[in-house]
C-alpha cells in the first residue's frame, strides 16, 4: 500500500526519536514559577493580579481582551511575588507573573481525578467555544494560535472535516506520540468536543507511519467514536504544517495567503485537543503541558508533564544537568526551534521541547557560494524558490520577493537543510517576510 | 543593379525626411519646459545620490528645491554650508546654513565592558539577529554588532573595530543619515559636530531600571540622575531609566561627565582635565609617570587657546563633589 504524504518537495531528516518509549513523567512543582503575561500568536494579555495577592492553580492571572488573544492562568499556588519584566527564551524581556510556589491548592471546580468523563452529549456549540476561550488554550504545536478563534468559522465558509495534527514531523520530539499512547482515549474525547464546536462530523487523524503503535493504539480505540478515523502517513518533513497535512489527508490544496477554512478544514494538534479535553470535562484551564527533553550526549532523555513557567533549567536538571560538551539548548525540534539565550526562561504554551545539541552539531557550516543546483527549490513545501527570495531580500528588492509569495514561507527549513552550500536562506527569507509584512500592512492602513 | 541601391537610397530617405517632419512636429507640441536652473543646480551638487537630504536623489533634490523656491528645509548633508551656500547662488537664495553634523554611536557594549554571554552564528545582518536574540553580551538594547550600519554607509566612514566588536565613525561622516536607518535598534544619532569637533554625549539607549541593565554591560546608563541635577542649561533628560543629553541646548561645560557613575557619558576631542594626570602621576609608579607627562604637556597648550572652558573647571569639582554627597544622603 502506498501511503499519503504532501506531492510538493519535503526532507527526510534523521528522527533521532530518542525519548520515544520513555513514558510521561510529572515533573515536581518548582519552587518559583514566571509565567509570561502573552504566550499567544495575536494581542498580549493584561494581568489581573496585583504583587502580594495569593493564587491558586488555575487561577486567571491574564485576560486576553483582543479578539485574537488569550487567558492565562496560574499554573502553580501562592503568592503573587512581582509582576515585573523577566527574561524570556531570547533575551528579551517580557511581562511575566512572578509567583512564589506554597502548597498546591487548586481552584474550586477542578476536576483533578485521573477518571475519564465520557459524556458529551449535555454540550452546546456556543458553550465549548466559550470555554475553551476561557481555558487560555492554544494552538500547541508551536504557533500558539487561539485555539476559540479557530472553532469560529467566518460567515460563508463551511468547515466540513477536522484534521488533527499527530505527525510531530520534527525529528528528537517525542511529546505528542507520548501523549497519542498513554492519554488516547482523553484524546478521543477532545476531538469529539472539537467536532461538535465545529459542527462537523468526521474528524482524521494524521500520524506519521514512524509512529506504528500509536496508530494502532488509536486504531483500535477510535470503534467506539463514530466519525473519527486515523490516517497513517509517509515519513516526510515538514508533514506537520497545516497546508501540507491538509493536502496529505485530504487531498486539497490551500490557496496561498487563505486559510484553511477555505478547503474546508481545520487543523488542531493532538496536543490542543487534550487540553480542550481537560479544559471542558474537567473544567481545567491550560496550565501545564508535555514538554521533551533530549539530546544525543544526554545520559537520559524524558517526557516531562510541565507546570507553565517552570524554569527550563529544572527540566534539565532532572535528566542529569547540561552534558560538558554543549553547543546550543533549542526550544523546540531541531528544524524550526529557536537557541535559547539562557536556560533561566520559563516553559511556555509553546515549548513543545528542549532539545540539547553538542558543540560540533551546534556549529553552522561556513556558507559558500550557491552553485545553482536548484535543491532548495525542489524541496520546498510551498513551491518557492528559496534561493532567489533569499537574495532578493538579501538586496532589499521586496517587490520583487512579495511577487514571489515571500509570505507563503512557512519557516520549515527544508532549504537550509538540503543546501550543499550550507548558504544561510531562511534568515535571510525571514528578513524579507518581516519587512514585506511591514509594506503590506502599512498599504491596507 | 544600380536600380535596386537608387531605390534604397530614395525609399529611406524619403522614409527618413517624413519621419523627421513628424518627430519635428511633435516634439514642438509636447515640449516639456523645465526650469533651466534644476541642471544649473544638479551641476553644483555632488552627484553622490545618498539619499542624506531626504530626497530620490541629487537631480530630485534640485528639481524640488527649485519648484520651493526657497531654502527651508533644504540640506545637502554631503557638500555642507559651502554647497548650499553655491546652490543659492544659483538660485538668488539667502542659504539657510546649518550646523554640520555626524553619526554617533550610542553604546559602549564592547566585548570587555559587555562579556559574551551568547554566540550567535546566523547570518551577519543586525536586522536578522535582533529578530532572533537580544544580543552576544545580554542587553536588549545594545549594539550586535553585525555592521548593517557599515554596510550602509557609501563614504567609506565606517567600519567595524574588531578588537571591541563596534563600529567606529570616521571623521568624514557627512551625517546623511544612511546609518541612522540601517540600525535596528536605533543606536546610531546625528549630532552637531560643535567646535573643535567636540561632543558630549550619553552612550546608551538601554531604557532598563539600573540593575538589569549594569548587569549586562559595566558602562550603562542606569538613570541615576546625577547628571540631570548639575547641569545648569537644563540639557539632560531622564526617561525610561535613562539619560539624554540635548545636543542643541548642552553649552558643553563638561560638568556631566565625571558625575556619571558608570562612565556612561562620553567626551570627545577634549583635552584631558588638568586635575587628573597630576593625582596619577602621584600614586603611579613611576614607570608610568613619563608618559603621562608627555600627554599633560600638550592638552594645556590647548587649554589656554580655549580658555572659557578651563576657567571653569576648578570650581566646578567643588560643586559636584557637594552634589554628590547631596544625592547620597
Amino acid at each position: 500500500m502506498v501511503l499519503k504524504t504532501f506531492k510538493l518537495g519535503g526532507v527526510h531528516p534523521p528522527e533521532n526519536k530518542i525519548s520515544a518509549a520513555k513514558s510521561i513523567e510529572i515533573l515536581a512543582i518548582p519552587a518559583r514559577v514566571s509565567i509570561p503575561v502573552s504566550q499567544v500568536l495575536g494581542a498580549p494579555s493584561t494581568p489581573i493580579v496585583k504583587k502580594g495577592d495569593m493564587v491558586k492553580v488555575g487561577q486567571l492571572i491574564a485576560k486576553g481582551e483582543a479578539f485574537i488573544s488569550a487567558n492565562v492562568h496560574s499554573s502553580v499556588s501562592g503568592k503573587v511575588l512581582k509582576i515585573d519584566d523577566v527574561l524570556d527564551s531570547s533575551g528579551y524581556r517580557k511581562s511575566s507573573v512572578v509567583i512564589d510556589v506554597d502548597g498546591d491548592e487548586w481552584m474550586d471546580g477542578i476536576d483533578t481525578s485521573e477518571e475519564i468523563i465520557r459524556d458529551i452529549s449535555s454540550l452546546q456549540q456556543a458553550d465549548i467555544i466559550e470555554k475553551i476561550k476561557a481555558a487560555g488554550i492554544v494552538g500547541l504545536g508551536g504557533a500558539t494560535f487561539p485555539s476559540h478563534v479557530k472553532l469560529m468559522v467566518p460567515k460563508g465558509k463551511v468547515a466540513e472535516v477536522l484534521i488533527i495534527n499527530g505527525v510531530e514531523c520534527e525529528p528528537y520530539l517525542t511529546a505528542d506520540h507520548r501523549l497519542m499512547l498513554e492519554k488516547g482515549e482523553q484524546l478521543l474525547i477532545g476531538i469529539q468536543i472539537l467536532m461538535k464546536g465545529l459542527g462537523v462530523d468526521r474528524a482524521i487523524i494524521g500520524i506519521e507511519n514512524n509512529k506504528a503503535d500509536a496508530i494502532d493504539h488509536l486504531n483500535n480505540l477510535t470503534a467506539n467514536y463514530p466519525g473519527v478515523s486515523v490516517q497513517p502517513l509517509k515519513v516526510q518533513y515538514p508533514q506537520g504544517g497545516e497546508k501540507q497535512l491538509i493536502k496529505a489527508c485530504i487531498n486539497r490544496e490551500v490557496p496561498s495567503g487563505k486559510l484553511p477554512i477555505e478547503v474546508g478544514a481545520v487543523v488542531n494538534n493532538v496536543g490542543t485537543a487534550f487540553a480542550v479535553y481537560e479544559a471542558i470535562q474537567k473544567n481545567k484551564p491550560l496550565i501545564e503541558r508535555i514538554v521533551t527533553v533530549t539530546g544525543k550526549s544526554l545520559t537520559e532523555t524524558a517526557n516531562f508533564m510541565v507546570r507553565i513557567g517552570t524554569p527550563i533549567s529544572d527540566l534539565i536538571e532532572k535528566v542529569g544537568g547540561l552534558p560538558e560538551d554543549t553547543g546550543k539548548v533549542i526550544s523546540g525540534g531541531p528544524m524550526m526551534g529557536k537557541a535559547l539565550n539562557s536556560v533561566d526562561a520559563a516553559v511556555v504554551k509553546g515549548t513543545s521541547g528542549i532539545l540539547i545539541i553538542n558543540n560540533t552539531e551546534a556549529k553552522r557550516s561556513q556558507a559558500v557560494n550557491c552553485i545553482r543546483c536548484g535543491k532548495c527549490t525542489t524541496v520546498c513545501p510551498m513551491g518557492l524558490e528559496p534561493f532567489y527570495l533569499s537574495q532578493v531580500a538579501k538586496m532589499e528588492n521586496f517587490d520583487a520577493a512579495e511577487k514571489n509569495r515571500i509570505m507563503d514561507c512557512i519557516e520549515c527549513g527544508s532549504c537550509m537543510f538540503i543546501c550543499p552550500s550550507y548558504r544561510p536562506l531562511l534568515d535571510y527569507i525571514r528578513l524579507g517576510k518581516s519587512k514585506v509584512g511591514k509594506i503590506m500592512r502599512s498599504r491596507q492602513n | 543593379m544600380n536600380d535596386i541601391i537608387l531605390y534604397a537610397v530614395v525609399s529611406l530617405g524619403a522614409i527618413g525626411v517624413i519621419a523627421a517632419i513628424i518627430l519635428f512636429f511633435v516634439a514642438q507640441k509636447f515640449k516639456v519646459i523645465e526650469d533651466p536652473r534644476i541642471d544649473e543646480v544638479e551641476e553644483v551638487l555632488p552627484a553622490a545620490n545618498c539619499g542624506g537630504c531626504g530626497f530620490a536623489g541629487c537631480r530630485n533634490f534640485a528639481e524640488e528645491i527649485v519648484k520651493a523656491g526657497n531654502m527651508e528645509g533644504f540640506n545637502c548633508p554631503v557638500g555642507g554650508a559651502d554647497l548650499m551656500t553655491d546652490v543659492g547662488k544659483v538660485l538668488g537664495l539667502e542659504a539657510e546654513l546649518k550646523d554640520p553634523e555626524i553619526a554617533v554611536l550610542r553604546c559602549n557594549g564592547s566585548c570587555e565592558n559587555s562579556p559574551q554571554k551568547a554566540q550567535y552564528d546566523g547570518v551577519q545582518s543586525c536586522f536578522v539577529a535582533n529578530a532572533l536574540f537580544s544580543g552576544e553580551g545580554g542587553c536588549a538594547f545594545g549594539c550586535l554588532g553585525c555592521g548593517d550600519c557599515v554596510e550602509a554607509c557609501d563614504f567609506d566612514a565606517m567600519y567595524m573595530d574588531k578588537e571591541t566588536g563596534l563600529p567606529v565613525v570616521k571623521e568624514n561622516c557627512i551625517a546623511c543619515g544612511a546609518c541612522v536607518k540601517a540600525c535596528p535598534r536605533d543606536i546610531l544619532e546625528l549630532r552637531k559636530r560643535n567646535k573643535k569637533e567636540r561632543r558630549i554625549f550619553v552612550s546608551c539607549v538601554n531604557k532598563e531600571k539600573g540593575g538589569p541593565a549594569k548587569k549586562n554591560c559595566s558602562v550603562a546608563c542606569i538613570g541615576c540622575g546625577k547628571c540631570q541635577k548639575v547641569c545648569k542649561f537644563d540639557a539632560i533628560t531622564i526617561e525610561n531609566n535613562l539619560a539624554y543629553i540635548d545636543p542643541i541646548a548642552c553649552k558643553l561645560c563638561r560638568k556631566c561627565a565625571p558625575e556619571c557613575p558608570t562612565n556612561a557619558i562620553w567626551e570627545v576631542n577634549f583635552p584631558p582635565k588638568k586635575e587628573r594626570p597630576v593625582v596619577e602621576v602621584k600614586t603611579d609608579a613611576a614607570t608610568k609617570s613619563a608618559d603621562v607627562t608627555t600627554e599633560k604637556v600638550a592638552p594645556q597648550k590647548i587649554e589656554k587657546t580655549e580658555n572659557d572652558i578651563a576657567v571653569k573647571e576648578s570650581p566646578d569639582l567643588k560643586e559636584t563633589n557637594d552634589n554628590k554627597e547631596n544625592t547620597e544622603s
